[in-house]
């Protein structure tokens, strides 16, 4: 499954570096990067493949969220589903 | 792919203008619990509900984890007991609403609907009694609703069932009168019910309907009000496309999340129930989105006009999105539930008459508006039978969901907490329909009712 991450707050140093280690650790693969500051407003988003995770989906999202909350950024994990459901006929 | 803009767009919606899905809905068929003796009829009710039901909250919670967005309420709507009932030679209703209130606490869901009777040509004897059993029913349970059908466009009016529950929903008043009278918050008298209404006080499952069904109610009125607040003095064809596009998008959500539910728990997809159901948060309210439209309150001349217009936008957009569109389907114009109607009934721009007159293009009808507690029950019936005619007339769902709350008059408040919300007490017509209600029998059906 696919999955989006998105990272919405004021930028700082390490963000998707935190990001990064925790997706390693769990074997979930980076397919995809992009973001944009507007205003010092951080807005990221990361397309990821869980296919090869064993940590179950909204645990990974929890663990997601405690680091927004670490480093003062909100953090969401959600299924690429909503978003190709709200977007795309 | 999906880019960065779509994600944020999306997230703002839930985030900022309180977008969720309001309430998976399981319907649920009870007639094959049917049986002779009561107490066995109950014990079955009871092991269906809990047996099909077991999944519902936990699948609910993990689809909204899943997908980052809330689902607000979880839910159990089962045959209208009248009709389940009917073969039991000495049914206690009460007894039976009691049976309803501990499976829904055992799997977790906040409301179960279906506490129902259809009697919109007649009433059977179990019908009678299951009314009559309605304001002990309702004041010892907490999670059971209840709603009665008397009347449809093919079939006319019951007026005899209209002059009874204006006299029961007094009684429940006076039963929860301790509560701001909440008990006829869970009552709801309906014209042309919908078999596939996930939306509470008024869900029950159809007799038309498969054995178990999942039906989903999708919410989004902070969606609609931002979304207009974009094109503010924009004509009207921009302002009708924009709702239109809101809510494709928001549809598109709530079918995702259905089917979803509905291959989890293995139960058939019913319908997606199109509606924007505001709820008392700020933001969260479609007297907002007549504020965004151009009127200074809910109520103000142009009233009527806007809810048409929106109530039609929001169906046009929303069809394509779903597979099966069902249910209400529009725009609800609860005043409890919605902190900008109640503000417009506080300040007297919103009046009883006024939303009558709404109520011609809602999805619904006359929705959680308190009265004083000495309204008459004739008056009630009269108010009812009112409602029920523009619903019989128009062919469309006409609803009236009344709180005369006990002991309190105008200028008061009644408060009943949580999504139910607070509301002022209006105002009623003192003019007698006394002679009228009680004439009994039926109001025939429409002319326009006869198209075979």
């Amino acid at each position: 499954m696919k999955g989006i991450i998105s990272v919405v707050g004021k930028d700082k140093v390490g963000i998707i570096a935190e990001v990064c280690t925790l997706l390693s650790r769990h074997q979930i693969n980076i397919l995809d990067i992009s973001q944009s500051i507007t205003g010092g407003y951080f807005h990221m988003m990361m397309i990821v493949d869980m296919g090869s995770s064993e940590t179950v989906f909204h645990q990974v999202a929890k663990e997601l969220e405690e680091v927004g909350e670490k480093l003062g950024v909100q953090i969401k994990l959600q299924s690429e589903e909503i978003f190709q459901a709200m977007h795309r006929i | 792919m999906v880019n960065l803009q779509e994600i944020i767009e999306t997230n703002r919606m839930i985030e900022e203008a309180n977008l969720d899905v309001r309430t998976i809905t399981m319907g649920i068929s009870l007639l094959d619990c049917a049986h002779s003796d009561s107490r066995v009829f109950q014990e079955r009710i009871y092991d269906k509900i809990t047996k099909t039901a077991e999944n519902l909250v936990s699948v609910g919670e993990e689809i909204s984890g899943r997908y980052g967005i809330p689902i607000v309420n979880k839910r159990i709507s089962v045959t209208p007991i009248a009709i389940c009932a009917a073969a039991c030679l000495d049914p206690d209703f009460s007894e039976i609403a009691k049976t309803l209130d501990r499976a829904a606490k055992e799997v977790g869901v906040n409301f179960i609907g279906g506490f129902s009777a259809l009697v919109q040509k007649g009433m059977t004897e179990k019908d009678r009694m299951l009314i009559e059993s309605i304001p002990q029913a309702l004041s010892e349970t907490e999670r059971v609703c209840s709603s009665v059908n008397v009347g449809t466009s093919r079939s006319g009016i019951n007026m005899d069932a209209v002059l009874l529950l204006g006299e029961k929903i007094k009684e429940l008043s006076e039963k929860t009168g301790d509560r701001d009278s909440i008990g006829c918050a869970k009552l709801v008298v309906f014209c042309n019910a919908p078999d596939d209404n996930p939306f509470m006080a008024g869900a029950f499952h159809g007799v038309g309907e498969t054995d178990t069904v999942i039906n989903v109610g999708v919410s989004g009125p902070g969606v609609v009000k931002s979304a207009l607040s974009a094109v503010r003095g924009e004509n009207f064809e921009v302002l009708c496309e924009t709702i239109k596009k809101t809510a494709f998008k928001i549809t598109r959500v709530g079918q995702l999340v259905a089917q979803e539910a509905s291959k989890m728990l293995g139960v058939p997809f019913g319908i997606i129930d199109l509606s924007l159901a505001p709820t008392p948060a700020i933001g969260d309210s479609i007297a907002e989105i007549f504020q965004e439209m151009g009127l200074e309150c809910a109520g103000a001349p142009g009233t009527t006009a806007a809810l048409a217009m929106l109530n039609d936008q929001v169906k046009k957009g929303g069809l394509m999105a779903s597979s099966f569109v069902g249910g209400l389907s529009g725009a609800f114009i609860p005043v409890s539930e919605d902190h900008g109607m109640i503000e417009a009934a506080e300040a007297g721009a919103l009046t009883l008459e006024k939303l009558e007159a709404m109520t011609c293009v809602c999805s619904v009808g006359l929705d959680m508006i308190a009265v004083p507690g000495d309204t008459s029950a004739s008056t009630i019936s009269g108010i009812i039978a009112d409602e029920m005619a523009i619903g019989m007339i128009n062919s469309k769902t006409t609803a009236v969901r009344l709180i005369p709350v006990y002991g309190k008059g105008v200028g008061e408040r009644a408060e009943f907490g949580g999504l139910l919300g607070y509301a002022p007490i209006m105002p009623v017509n003192g003019a007698s329909c006394q002679d009228f209600v009680r004439r009994g029998g039926r109001i025939p059906a429409p002319v326009h009712s006869y198209k075979n």
